[in-house]
Order: C-alpha cells, then sequence, then structure tokens
C-alpha cells in the first residue's frame, strides 16, 4: 500500500467508517462544495464602498489618490513619485503599457519584475472595502512579482471595481474567469514585520510604499 | 525537533530563573492581547462567526479523507505534485528527493511549523544543501541555532540587543542599535538568496479543496518570495489543513488574522494554484505539495479530535498566565502553550511529554480566545485522567489522590478534617494570614506565598448564614 492508501485508511478508521476509499459520503461533499455557501461576516455599516476603502487603506499605510478617468493616471503617478522624491522610472504591467507615461515624464518598461526595480506599476482585478485590500491575478500581462520586487509599488484602480468582502471579490473572479490564475494575491498595505520585540517595521522583505490611484466615477443609480 | 518535553518540570525550573527570558516575556505580556481585543471590537457578531468557524473546521474533519481526496485531485489537475508523508522522516526524505532530482544547491524557507516537527533543516543540510529562513523571527533564530518558541512571532523570547550582536557577529556589520535598521539589513542579506535559490519551501495555512489552492496568509513578502521566484516550490502542510471552499476560507480568516497579530488582515494573502501557466512572466516552474499525517490521524474519532480544528492563531498562547512566564521553550517541542500541551502528548506519545497537560491552571483563558472554540482545557484534563489511568504519575502524586478520594467518600470524615485543617493552616499564617512554606508542597511556595485559609470551613459558614 501506499503512504497515501495508508493515511486515508487510518483516517477513514478514525472516522468509523469502512476502510474502502472509494468513499460513499464523496456525493455530499462535492455537493457542499458546489452549493459553496458564505459564512455569516460583521456587519457592513458603510455604505460608500470607495470611501470606506480608502480610510481602511489609509489605516494600513496605503496612500491613496483619486482621478477622474484613466488618461489622467500618468500625471497623478508622476507627481506621486516626484512629492517623495522616488526614481521617475520602473516596471509596469503590459495591460497599463498604453497609457501615456513618457508624456508625465515616467520611463516605464512592460515586463516581468528585476531585482533592481525600484518603482513597480501595477492594476488590479478588484479591491475590497472591508479591509482596504487590493485583489491581485498573476497572468502573461500581469506578473506577481511588480508588486512584490519594487520599494514601491502603484496600483492603478478602476472606482467601480471596489466591492464589500472577500465573498464578493471571490465571486467576481469566478464569473469573470475561466479559472483561478496561479496566482491570487490579496494585498493590503506595505509589508510588515514585528518580529523583533513586536515593534512594528513597514517595509520587511515586500514593498516599503502603497500607493493606489483610484479612477473613474461610481454609476449614480 | 529535538523533543525535550519530558524535562518540561527542569525546563520551567531553569526558564524561570532567567533573567533575559524573564524581561523580554514581561515585554510580551499583554501586547498581542491588547492588540486581538482592539480589533475584535469591529466584528459585532463574534460568537456567530465563531460557531460557524469551529463549524467548518468540523466539517472538515468529519470528511477529511474525501476533502483531502478532492483537493488532491483539483491540484493535481492544475499541474501540482501531491506527495503524501506518513511520518516526520517521510517529509525529509520526499523534499530531499525532490531538492536532489532537481539539483537544488540553496533553499529558502518562508515559516512552516510542520517542517520543524521533521528538523527539514538539518536533514537538508546533511546531504550538502543549503537551507535559509527568511521569516525574520526565524531566520534570527537559525543565526542563533535556536528552535522558534511561539508559532506566530518565533522570536519573541529575544530582545533587540540579543538580535543586534546576532547581526553584527553573522553578517560581519557595525552593530545597529534600532529596530528599523535591523529589518532593513535583514531584508538585504536576504535578498540575494531570494533572487538565485532553486527551491522556496513554504507552509500551508490552508489546503482549498474546492479549488486545489494552498493558502498562505503573511505579512513579511518573504511568503510571496518563495512562492514566486525559485523554480520550484514546496508547500509543507498537515493533512488537517484542509477546507472545503474559498468562501469557508473568507468566513475563517476574518478570526484568524484578529485572533493572531490584531490585524483585521495581514498585509499578504496568497492562493496558490499549481506551477507557471503557459505565458506566465514569474512563477515556479513546478509546484509540490506534501501532506503531512505524522500522529494526526491517530486524533480522529478520539476525545482529543477537536484539538486539529486549530488554525494555529496563536491567540491561546498569548493569553496563558503559564506561558507568559516560562515562554515557548520550555513546552519542550514546536507547539507552546495551550495547544501544544495538547498536541504535544497526542503526536509524541503521553509519556514523552508527561507534565505539559499539568502546564495549565485551567483559567480557561485559552478556551474562551479560540477561535474554533477548542475546548483546551478540557483536552487537558482528559489527558491528565489518561495519565492517572496509564499509572504514568509519580508514586506520591498517585497515592495522595487515593486519600484525598477515600476521605472525600466519607463526608463526615472531610469535614472534621478541613475544620481542624483550616484552623492549623490560619494559626500557622499568622498576622498576615500567609504561608511561606507548605511542608513537602514546596512547588507551590518557591515563588509566593499561599493565603492562610481565614479559620472556618465553606461548610461552617454556610450553616451560619442560612440559621
Ligand atoms: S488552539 Fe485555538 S487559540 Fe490556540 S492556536 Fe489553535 S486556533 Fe488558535
Amino acid at each position: 500500500m501506499s503512504a497515501r492508501d495508508n493515511i486515508l485508511a487510518r483516517v477513514r478508521r478514525g472516522l468509523g467508517l469502512p476502510g474502502d476509499i472509494a468513499g460513499f459520503e464523496r456525493p455530499a461533499v462535492q455537493e457542499y462544495i458546489r452549493k459553496n455557501p458564505r459564512g455569516p461576516r460583521p456587519t457592513y455599516h458603510w455604505s460608500d464602498h470607495v470611501a470606506r476603502f480608502q480610510e481602511r487603506s489609509e489605516k494600513l499605510g496605503t496612500s491613496v489618490d483619486r482621478v477622474a478617468s484613466l488618461p489622467e493616471v500618468p500625471e497623478a503617478v508622476a507627481r506621486y513619485l516626484k512629492e517623495k522624491a522616488l526614481p521617475q522610472k520602473g516596471v509596469v504591467w503590459h495591460g497599463l503599457h498604453a497609457l501615456e507615461w513618457e508624456r508625465a515624464g515616467l520611463m516605464l518598461a512592460a515586463r516581468g519584475a528585476h531585482a533592481d526595480d525600484l518603482v513597480g506599476v501595477t492594476g488590479a482585478f478588484c479591491a475590497i472595502a472591508e479591509t482596504g485590500t487590493l485583489m491581485l491575478l498573476s497572468g502573461a500581462d500581469s506578473p506577481a512579482a511588480v508588486s512584490l520586487l519594487p520599494e514601491t509599488h502603484i496600483a492603478i484602480l478602476d472606482v467601480q471595481r471596489i466591492v464589500s468582502g472577500m465573498e464578493e471579490a471571490l465571486a467576481l473572479m469566478k464569473s469573470e474567469r475561466e479559472a483561478l490564475p496561479r496566482a491570487v494575491n490579496f494585498v493590503s498595505g506595505p509589508s510588515r514585520t514585528a518580529d523583533i520585540e513586536q515593534t512594528i517595521v513597514i517595509g520587511a522583505h515586500g514593498p516599503y510604499r502603497v500607493h493606489v490611484v483610484l479612477y473613474g466615477s461610481v454609476y449614480v443609480q | 525537533m529535538q523533543l525535550t518535553s519530558f524535562y518540561f518540570k527542569s525546563n520551567v525550573r531553569r526558564k524561570l530563573i532567567d533573567p533575559l527570558l524573564q524581561r523580554n516575556m514581561k515585554r510580551f505580556g499583554g501586547r498581542f492581547v491588547e492588540a486581538r481585543a482592539a480589533v475584535m471590537t469591529e466584528v459585532d457578531n463574534l460568537e456567530t462567526i465563531r460557531v460557524a468557524a469551529a463549524a467548518i473546521r468540523d466539517r472538515s474533519l468529519a470528511n477529511l479523507d474525501s476533502y483531502l481526496v478532492a483537493f488532491e485531485e483539483q491540484a493535481l489537475a492544475r499541474g501540482s505534485q501531491v506527495h503524501w508523508a506518513e511520518t516526520a522522516q517521510d517529509v525529509n526524505r520526499i523534499l530531499i528527493e525532490i531538492a536532489q532530482s532537481n539539483g537544488v544547491k540553496k533553499i529558502v524557507k518562508s515559516k512552516s511549523m510542520v517542517s520543524e516537527e521533521s528538523g527539514l533543516n538539518d536533514a537538508v543540510e546533511a546531504v550538502g544543501i543549503q537551507a535559509i529562513e527568511t521569516d525574520l523571527g526565524e531566520y534570527i533564530l537559525q543565526l542563533a541555532h535556536e528552535p522558534p518558541s511561539h508559532i506566530i512571532a518565533p522570536a519573541i523570547h529575544k530582545s533587540l540587543e540579543e538580535v543586534a550582536a546576532l547581526f553584527s557577529e553573522n553578517h560581519h556589520t557595525p552593530r545597529q542599535t534600532d529596530i528599523p535598521a535591523l529589518c532593513r539589513e535583514a531584508r538585504e542579506q536576504l535578498r540575494p538568496h531570494f533572487l538565485s535559490a532553486e527551491m522556496g519551501i513554504s507552509g500551508g495555512n490552508f489546503l482549498i479543496a474546492e479549488t486545489g489552492s494552498v493558502v498562505i496568509v503573511t505579512n513579511e513578502g518573504n511568503g510571496r518570495m518563495v512562492t514566486t521566484l525559485p523554480r520550484i516550490h514546496v508547500t509543507i502542510t498537515g493533512i488537517e489543513k484542509v477546507l472545503p471552499t474559498l468562501n469557508d476560507f473568507s468566513t475563517i480568516v476574518r478570526l484568524l488574522t484578529r485572533s493572531a497579530t490584531g490585524q483585521s488582515i495581514t498585509n499578504y494573502v496568497s492562493m496558490l494554484t499549481g506551477p507557471r501557466q503557459e505565458g506566465d512572466l514569474d512563477g515556479p516552474g513546478q509546484s509540490h505539495i506534501i501532506l503531512v499525517d505524522s500522529g494526526r490521524s491517530r486524533l480522529l474519532g478520539t476525545e482529543m479530535q477537536e484539538a486539529l480544528r486549530c488554525i494555529r492563531c496563536g491567540a491561546c498562547m498569548n493569553h496563558c498566565p503559564v506561558y507568559q512566564n516560562i515562554g515557548g521553550h520550555a513546552y519542550g517541542w514546536v507547539y507552546p502553550g495551550p495547544i501544544g500541551a495538547v498536541l504535544t502528548p497526542s503526536y509524541v506519545g503521553l509519556k514523552n511529554a508527561l507534565d505539559l497537560p499539568q502546564a495549565s491552571t485551567l483559567c480557561g483563558a485559552c478556551q474562551v480566545v479560540c477561535p474554533v472554540k477548542i475546548p483546551l482545557p478540557e483536552l487537558m484534563r482528559v489527558l491528565r485522567e489518561k495519565s492517572f489511568e496509564q499509572g504514568l504519575r509519580p508514586w506520591h502524586e498517585r497515592l495522595f489522590i487515593r486519600l484525598w478520594r477515600g476521605v472525600a467518600n466519607r463526608p463526615r470524615l472531610y469535614a472534621l478534617m478541613t475544620q481542624v485543617g483550616v484552623r492549623v493552616l490560619s494559626l500557622l499564617g499568622g498576622k498576615k494570614k500567609l504561608l511561606h512554606h507548605l511542608p513537602g508542597l514546596d512547588g507551590w511556595t518557591d515563588g509566593r506565598d499561599m493565603p492562610a485559609p481565614q479559620g472556618k470551613t465553606f461548610r461552617e459558614l454556610y450553616r451560619k448564614r442560612r440559621s
């Protein structure tokens, strides 16, 4: 018997089930997964997702800027980098490469991140108002390391894509994508550690800064 | 990891008189406790969510075989390779096989408590492969050649000065004096390793049966590094970590991070599904998942099954008055605190960790804060009973309990003896009503005085009040 069979047999014995691994309760398990019920969660007492997202982001140390439309984003990014005295060059996701970065004085290369990139510009699949969290999906046009290796991570986000909780974010992904990407990264602020004397230090192995530029407006019904 | 739980009592004695540890533990004190309490105010229906979280874990465990098979099916479909390890030794063997067949010379690791169970680092170094811990706390301990003393904050027992000395000695750099500088130094030391290692090892907070994903919940970003940059990623985690769905994870993570570090959410939550896909510019070319039993299946169907619900948040140790005083090392194995007092005897054998279930005042704080409602004091009581039944307790303790039972079964005798007893003790307590010594029971009075009885038994007081 293989290690797998031994372990499964021990589990089944422990649960008081017959040793046969085929498992007759599998339909119930599949049924539960198919139903995929949502659990209880805290009361959401806010009504404005954008305001909530911004408030929670800032609490996490993420700065948030807002512009009216996508073409205005490069200027806003350039402004932020200048303000912080950060380099005006870095790496960007392919999907955002078409924006007029150069006009704004920025040199952004569309490729995977290199170890010495100091600024990484990404989009975000969506964001979560409850916790001020960005949801990033890896893919050919959206390499995961761009939001990880550079010291500064700038994320561009359509305000209409701020959802209330993690459940909504996952449901949105399932409705728009056929399958999960290799990596779904929920990012909530700059990396941090409290491993020395429980003192929180911003900037552990990942970015020191996370800056979000929101664009567009929410439909008014 | 070297097991020293059998020597718990002498470990404790040493820890209680170690001035440095005592100072560091005082500082540890209530910080996690306060942070948790503050952030839990965001959750207006905490009890409802705890009940749901416990039910999710119970559902996983009650159908563990099916959920594991479902997980495996999905993970394989996404191109991950799934390995099953019956014992801790098997974990090391499987990992070394993967490493050697891929020409791996260097491994970067993010935190994996399961790999501590098997002493993985020593095993791979013995075959000439370098393994580097990259979680800041674990990195500090690797330099100090010490095991972790907490499951969330492994170097909680170390002070700033100790870390500064370790870094300057090992990195040959000037000694830093502040914490941000030390963090920066660790970042600079470890960055090149992330980029050059051929293999990354992570733990897995959860396995998702619905999608075949491994979920890791982290803050520093090293977990993302080790699962993104090296060409091989290996997850090592226990079979009990499976959850049915991503929605179940969403419910549980709200309590996990709040209970652990007092954060509404950690900086990173990563759901990893299979290796790099076609066209991807980064991500590992191979994804391996090692599912570890190593004693876990033995708990199923026993009174201890509930302990497998554990989501490793660490709240029980943060709130434990025993842990707060002795630190994690005294427990002598990977998992300290109340959950360690329950898991260690179950995994390594009761006779090898005899005193751990005794390491509790049964105050119940752990059970109150446990996000998945594990009745830890009750489980410790069960283990105490077992060790008594199996004749594992020392003869004088067994004799004492027999005598006590004899007396307690004879109400009149009991009343008489307690009447005499409290009066004698009251007299001995003197004016201040404090006992500095209890002959034969010095363990209780070595570090503190015992308040003396006030001179009347409960029954006497009760009778008086009734009349
Ligand atoms: S037993 Fe409960 S409180 Fe302790 S680590 Fe596990 S989940 Fe957290």
